[in-house]
C-alpha cells in the first residue's frame, strides 16, 4: 500500500515537471532548436518500445516469482534490467546527440525544460534498475516467494509506473512536438 | 554469510543516548520530534523577537537591512517546518497509534528515518547563519530576486536543499501514517469511529504526500538555474518569473491546511473531553476536514492577486477563497455546539481550545477579508496579512499544539503538568499575543508594508509598533513560563495515572506512560469515542465500569506478554545522515553529494537486509 | 460578498473609457525610473499627474519583482520583468500621495519610496514643460565647477542630464531637473543641500546596497583615484540643487 501512496505522491512530482513543460511550450527563443526541429520520433520509438517490453518482462518475472520459480524469475528480472538499461543508452545517445546539435539545457526553454523531465525520468529508470539487479543478487541468497513475492511485487509496480511515465512523455513531449512543430 | 549477518546485526539492547539514536518506538520518536521541533521554535522566536526590538521605533539600525531579511526570512522558515509541522508530527508519533489501538506504526523504520532526516534538514537549514549567510529573500522566494545575480551566495542553496530534504522526511512520514490508518485500526475500529484527531492526521499526510512534490519540483528548477545556468525564471530567455510563484503557492496554500488541520483535530479531541459531551456533528466535522483538504488545492492565486493575473482569475479565486470559509465556520460552530450545554472543566487544555476558537475566528475574518481580491490589493504585503498570518498560525496552531501539550503529556511521562503555572502560562501567552499581532491589524491599513527592516517616523507607525513589541515580550515571557512548568513537572508533577482527565478515546485505557508494546490486548472497538463507552456504557453517565481488558493493559511494562515489538536499527539515522551529506555537497561540492548518495545506498541495502530482530545474545549469533 | 468583490475586480483591471493619461515606469533595484511617453518627459520617483484624469500605468522591471503602491490613490500590483503590468488611478483631489515598493526587493526595499502629485491642469502643463527643457545652465562658479566635476568624476556613466554634453547614462534616475524635486534617493529624504551632501557623501550609508556606492562602473565610489573631494561633494551640490 505503502508503494501505491509513494506513486500517487510521484505522479505529483512529474505532473508538474510536465506542467513546467507545457508551460513553457512553444516559447523558446527564435533561433533556437524546436521540439520539431530535433526530435527523432523513429530513434525514440525504437527505446519506447524497448521500455514497453521491459515492463512484459517484469510481468513475467513477477508470474515466475509468485509461482515458485526462482530460475525463471532470475532470467526474466535481468532481461528487464537489461531492457532498462537499453533503455538509457538510447536517453544517453539522445542526449548527447542534441548536445551536439545544439541543444542542452541552457539554450532555451524547451532544452531546460525538456532534458530536466526527460532526465529525472531516465533516474528514476536508473534507480530501477539498480532494483531490479539488487533483487537479482538477492534471489541467490534470500528467499523471494515469501508472502507472495511481495518484494517483486513492489519493484513491479514501480517499474510499470515508470513505464507509464514514459509513455506519456513521448506521447506529450514527442509526438505533440513533433506535429506542432 | 555469517560475516554480512554480522555486519548488519541489529543493535543489542542498547542503553543510553544510543537507545534513543537506533529507536524505532513510536512514542520516543514522538519525544524526540517533539523536543527537538520545541528548540527549534525558541530559535524563531527569538528571530522574531529581534525583529520586533528593531522596529519598536522608528528608524532604529540595531540590525542591519541584510540581517533583518535573514531574521525574517528565516523566522518563517524556522516557525513553520521546523517549529509547527514537526510538532504537529511529534503528536502524530506519541498518538495514532494509541488512539487507534495499534502497537506502532505500519513502517517503524521509515518513522525513525523521517525523525532524523527532519533533524539533520533542521541542521542544515540552519547552519547557513554560520556558514556565511541564511537565505535572506523572504520565505516563500519570489524568482528573479532569488537567482544567482541577484542572490549571489549560498544562502539560497540552504534554502532549496533544506526545504528539499525536509520534504523528503515529511513525505516519508506521511506515507507511514496513511498506511497505519488505513491499515492498522483495531478492530471495530471503522473509518466514521475514528476520532478526529485520526481523521485530521490522514488529510493532512494526504496533503503532504501531493503538495510536497510540487515545491520540490519548483526548487530544483530554481537549483538548476542557480547552478547549471538554465532558464527556468529567466526572463532573458523567455521565461516567466510568475511560474515561480503558482509553483510555491499551490504547494503554499496546502501547505497552511497542512499546519491547520493537525491543531483543528487535537482541538477535537480536547473540547469534547472537557465538555464531558461528544464532539457536535462528527460526521459533519470529518467532511468538512475532507472537504477542506480538496478545496485547498483551488484557492493558491489568492496569494496573487496582485500580480495582474488579471480580473478573471482573480474573480475565480476570490470565490473560491470564499467558498472554502464555509467547511471552516461549519467546524467553528460545531465545537461551540460542543461546549454548549457541557459540563466544562475549566483546566489549561481547555483554555489553550477555547483560546484557539477564538483566536481562530478572529484569522479566519482577516482572511476572508483579504479573498475579496480589490480589498487585498490595499491589504496584501502589508501587516495586515502578518496580523492574519499570526492569528491563524499562533492563535490556531500554536495554541492548539499548548492544548495538546497539556493534554497529552500525562499521557507520554506519567506525571500532569502544574495546573496553576499552566494558567499563568495561558494568561500570559493570550495578553502577550493579542497585544503583539492585534494592532498589526491597523498598521497594514494604516499602510505599513511587510520586510521593511525599519520605517520613518512620519508616517505614524511608532505607537502601535511599540504595543507590538511589548507584546511579545510578555508572550515571550509565557513560552519561558512553560518552559519552566514542563521541567519542573518532569521531576516533580502529580502522578498522572491512566486518565486523568476522564478521556473519551483509547489511549486513555492504558498505563501513563504506555508500556511499550502499548496494548497487551488489541481492544475491540464498538463505537466512537470507544474508551468512554466501555467505562460509561451505551447510557452515558453511568459508574464507570473498569473492563478487565483495561487492567490487562495495565500490566508492569518489563513483561512483554511475548509480544515482539519491532527492534531498534541504525540504518534509518545512517540513511538519514547519508542523504545530508549529500545535501550539503549539492551546495558545496558534488563529490560531497556523490559520498552521501553512496552512504544512503549502503544504508538502504543494509535497511533491506538486516535480519528482523536483535540478537538474542551480546555475540549476536542468532 | 462575491458579487461586490467580482464587479468591483472588473472595474479595477481596466482603466474607464475617456481620456487617459499613460505614464510609463521602469522599476530598478531600489528607485523608479518614470516616462510619460506621449510627451516625452523623463524623470524618477515623483509622479504629477492632473487632477480628475485617468492615468494609466504600465509597468515594468528592470531587475527583480517590485509593487506599486499609493494606499491612498489605488490598490498595489507587482511589477515583474519580462512583463508589463498595468493599473489606473484617478487622484480627485489636489495633494502630494506617498507610495512605496511593496513586495521585497532586496536589501533597500524599505528605501523604495516615491511620491505621486496631483495638481491642476494648468499647474501639470507648466510642469510638464519645464521636464522638457534642458537643464539649467550653471550660474554661480561653484555651479560650473560641480557641473564639470560631474563629468570628470564619472557620474555621466550611470545618470543622464539633458544639455550637459556626455551625460547619457540610463544606468541611474535622470538628473535633468533633480533640483526641483521634492526627495532624494525615492522619496526618502527631503530635497535640500544638506542632505544631498549626505548622500553624495555615503550613498551605501542612507540605501545599503545600492549600485552607485557599489559598482565598479561607479568610479567615485569604488575606484580611490575618482574618489570625491569635500570641494568635489559642496561643487556637486550647488550644481545638482539648481537643476530646478
Amino acid at each position: 500500500m505503502l508503494m501505491w501512496v509513494f506513486l500517487g505522491s510521484e505522479c505529483m512530482f512529474f505532473g508538474t515537471l510536465l506542467a513546467t513543460y507545457l508551460i513553457y511550450y512553444g516559447q523558446g527563443l527564435p533561433g533556437t532548436p524546436t521540439p520539431g526541429e530535433i526530435l527523432d520520433i523513429p530513434t525514440t520509438s525504437v527505446s519506447t518500445f524497448v521500455l514497453l517490453m521491459s515492463s512484459l518482462m517484469m510481468v513475467l518475472a513477477y508470474s515466475s516469482i509468485s509461482r515458485g520459480n526462482v530460475k525463471n524469475f532470475r532470467i526474466w528480472i535481468l532481461c528487464t534490467a537489461l531492457l532498462g538499461s537499453t533503455f538509457l543508452g538510447f536517453q544517453i545517445f539522445e542526449f548527447t546527440e542534441f548536445a551536439h546539435e545544439g541543444l542542452t539545457p541552457k539554450t532555451n526553454l524547451f532544452g531546460t525544460t525538456f532534458f530536466t523531465l526527460t532526465g529525472f525520468h531516465g533516474a528514476h529508470v536508473t534507480v530501477g534498475v539498480i532494483w531490479l539487479l539488487s533483487l537479482f543478487g538477492y534471489s541467490f541468497k534470500g528467499d523471494l516467494t515469501k508472502d507472495g513475492g511481495l518484494n517483486v511485487d513492489l519493484v513491479a509496480l514501480y517499474w510499470h509506473f515508470v513505464d507509464i511515465v514514459w509513455i506519456v512523455i513521448f506521447t506529450v513531449v514527442y509526438l505533440i512536438g513533433v506535429t506542432n512543430g | 554469510m555469517a560475516s554480512i549477518a554480522g555486519a548488519l546485526r541489529r543493535p543489542y539492547n542498547p542503553t543510553g543516548v544510543w537507545r534513543w539514536m537506533t529507536t524505532v518506538d513510536h512514542k520516543k520518536i514522538g519525544v524526540l520530534y517533539g523536543v527537538s521541533s520545541f528548540i527549534f521554535f525558541l530559535f524563531g522566536g527569538l528571530e522574531a523577537l529581534i525583529m520586533r526590538i528593531q522596529l519598536a521605533r522608528a528608524g532604529q539600525d540595531i540590525v542591519s537591512p541584510e540581517v533583518f531579511s535573514q531574521l525574517f526570512t528565516m523566522h518563517a522558515l524556522t516557525m513553520i517546518f521546523l517549529g509547527v509541522m514537526p510538532l504537529s508530527a511529534a503528536f502524530f508519533n506519541l498518538m495514532v497509534p494509541l488512539m487507534i489501538g495499534a502497537r506502532d506504526v505500519a513502517f517503524p523504520r521509515l518513522n525513525a528515518f523521517s525523525y532524523w532526516l527532519f533533524l539533520f534538514g533542521a541542521i542544515l537549514l540552519q547552519s547557513g547563519w554560520f556558514l556565511g549567510g541564511s537565505p535572506n529573500v523572504g520565505w516563500f522566494a519570489y524568482a528573479p530576486l532569488t537567482s544567482s545575480s541577484f542572490s549571489p551566495g549560498n544562502g539560497m542553496e540552504f534554502y532549496i536543499v533544506g526545504l528539499g530534504v525536509l520534504g523528503i522526511s515529511s513525505v516519508a512520514a506521511a506515507l507511514n501514517f496513511i498506511v497505519t490508518i488505513i491499515n492498522m485500526r483495531a478492530p471495530g475500529m471503522s473509518l466514521m469511529r475514528m476520532p478526529v484527531f485520526i481523521w485530521m492526521t490522514l488529510i493532512t499526510s494526504f496533503l503532504l504526500i501531493t503538495a510536497f512534490p510540487v515545491i520540490t519540483v519548483g526548487l530544483i528548477e530554481l537549483y538548476f538555474d542557480r547552478t547549471f545556468g538554465m532558464n527556468f525564471f529567466n526572463p532573458d530567455a523567455g521565461a516567466d518569473v510568475v511560474l515561480w510563484q503558482h509553483l510555491f503557492w499551490v504547494f503554499g496554500h496546502p501547505e497552511v491546511y497542512i499546519l491547520i488541520l493537525p491543531a483543528m483535530g487535537i482541538v477535537s479531541e480536547v473540547l469534547p473531553t472537557f465538555s464531558r459531551k461528544p464532539l457536535f456533528g462528527y460526521s459533519v466535522v470529518v467532511l468538512s476536514g475532507i472537504t477542506i483538504g480538496f478545496m485547498g488545492w483551488a484557492v493558491w492565486s489568492h496569494h496573487m492577486f496582485t500580480v495582474g493575473l488579471g480580473p478573471i482569475a482573480n474573480s475565480v479565486f476570490a470565490i473560491t477563497t470564499m467558498s472554502i470559509a464555509v467547511p471552516t465556520a461549519v467546524k467553528i460552530f460545531n465545537w461551540i455546539a460542543t461546549m454548549w450545554g457541557g459540563s466544562i472543566n475549566i483546566k489549561t487544555p481547555m483554555l489553550f481550545a477555547i483560546g484557539f476558537v477564538g483566536m481562530f475566528i478572529i484569522g479566519g475574518l482577516s482572511g476572508v477579508m483579504h479573498s475579496i481580491a480589490p480589498a487585498d490589493a490595499q491589504q496584501q504585503d502589508t501587516y495586515f496579512v502578518v496580523a492574519h498570518i499570526h492569528y491563524v498560525l499562533f492563535g490556531g496552531s500554536i495554541f492548539a499544539i499548548f492544548s495538546g501539550i497539556y493534554y497529552w503529556f500525562p499521557k507520554a511521562s506519567g506525571r500532569m503538568l502544574n495546573e496553576r503555572i499552566g494558567q499563568i502560562h495561558f494568561w500570559l501567552v493570550t495578553i502577550g499575543f493579542n497585544m503583539a499581532f492585534f494592532p498589526m491589524h491597523f498598521l497594514g491599513l494604516d499602510g505599513m508594508p511587510r520586510r521593511q527592516y525599519t520605517y520613518q517616523t512620519e508616517m505614524g507607525w511608532d505607537f502601535w509598533n511599540l504595543i507590538s513589541t511589548m507584546g511579545s515580550l510578555i508572550l515571550g515571557i509565557g513560552i519561558l513560563v512553560f518552559l519552566h512548568n514542563f521541567f519542573r513537572s518532569l521531576r516533580h508533577g502529580e502522578i498522572a495515572g491512566n486518565d486523568p482527565w476522564d478521556g473519551r478515546t483509547l489511549e486513555w485505557s492504558i498505563s501513563s506512560p504506555p508500556p511499550e508494546y502499548n496494548f497487551a490486548t488489541i481492544p475491540t472497538v464498538h463505537g466512537r469515542d470507544a474508551f468512554w463507552e466501555e467505562k460509561y456504557g451505551h447510557d452515558g453517565m453511568t459508574v464507570p465500569v473498569v473492563p478487565a481488558g483495561v487492567e490487562a493493559n495495565n500490566d508492569a511494562a518489563d513483561s512483554h506478554h511475548g509480544i515482539h515489538m519491532p527492534s531498534p536499527s541504525y540504518m534509518p539515522m545512517i540513511a538519514a545522515i547519508g542523504l545530508s551529506v549529500a545535501g550539503y555537497g549539492l551546495i558545496y561540492h558534488f563529490a560531497a553529494s556523490v559520498v552521501g548518495a553512496s552512504i544512503t545506498l549502503v544504508a538502504i541495502f543494509g535497511w533491506a537486509m538486516e535480519p528482523s530482530a536483535e540478537p538474542t545474545n551480546a555475540e549476536g549469533d542468532s | 460578498m462575491a458579487i461586490p468583490t467580482v464587479i468591483t475586480q472588473f472595474y479595477i483591471s481596466e482603466p474607464p473609457a475617456g481620456d487617459q493619461l499613460t505614464i510609463n515606469v521602469v522599476a530598478h533595484q531600489w528607485w523608479w525610473d518614470i516616462k510619460y511617453p506621449e510627451s516625452g518627459v523623463i524623470t524618477a520617483n515623483e509622479l504629477h499627474v492632473p487632477v480628475g484624469t485617468t492615468i494609466n500605468v504600465e509597468m515594468t522591471s528592470n531587475d527583480v519583482i517590485h509593487s506599486f503602491w499609493v494606499p491612498k490613490l489605488a490598490g498595489k500590483l507587482d511589477i515583474m520583468p519580462g512583463k508589463t503590468t498595468s493599473l489606473w488611478f484617478r487622484a480627485d483631489e489636489v495633494g502630494e500621495y506617498f507610495g512605496q515598493c511593496a513586495e521585497f526587493c532586496g536589501e533597500s526595499h524599505a528605501w523604495m519610496k516615491f511620491r505621486v502629485f496631483a495638481e491642476p491642469i494648468a499647474e501639470f502643463e507648466a510642469w510638464q514643460q519645464k521636464q522638457l527643457a534642458n537643464a539649467a545652465n550653471p550660474t554661480t562658479a561653484e555651479e560650473t565647477q560641480g557641473a564639470s566635476t560631474f563629468v570628470a568624476k564619472g557620474c555621466i556613466a550611470c545618470h543622464s542630464i539633458s544639455g550637459v554634453l556626455g551625460a547619457a547614462g540610463v544606468i541611474g534616475p535622470n538628473l535633468t531637473h533633480l533640483g526641483g524635486r521634492s526627495t532624494i534617493a525615492a522619496g526618502v529624504m527631503d530635497m535640500n543641500q544638506d542632505n544631498l551632501r549626505k548622500w553624495l557623501t555615503d550613498p551605501n550609508e542612507i540605501k545599503p546596497g545600492n549600485i552607485m556606492s557599489n559598482s565598479p562602473v561607479s568610479l567615485a565610489y569604488t575606484n580611490p583615484n575618482f574618489a570625491l573631494t569635500t570641494e568635489d561633494i559642496n561643487n556637486l551640490v550647488a550644481f545638482l540643487h539648481s537643476l530646478k
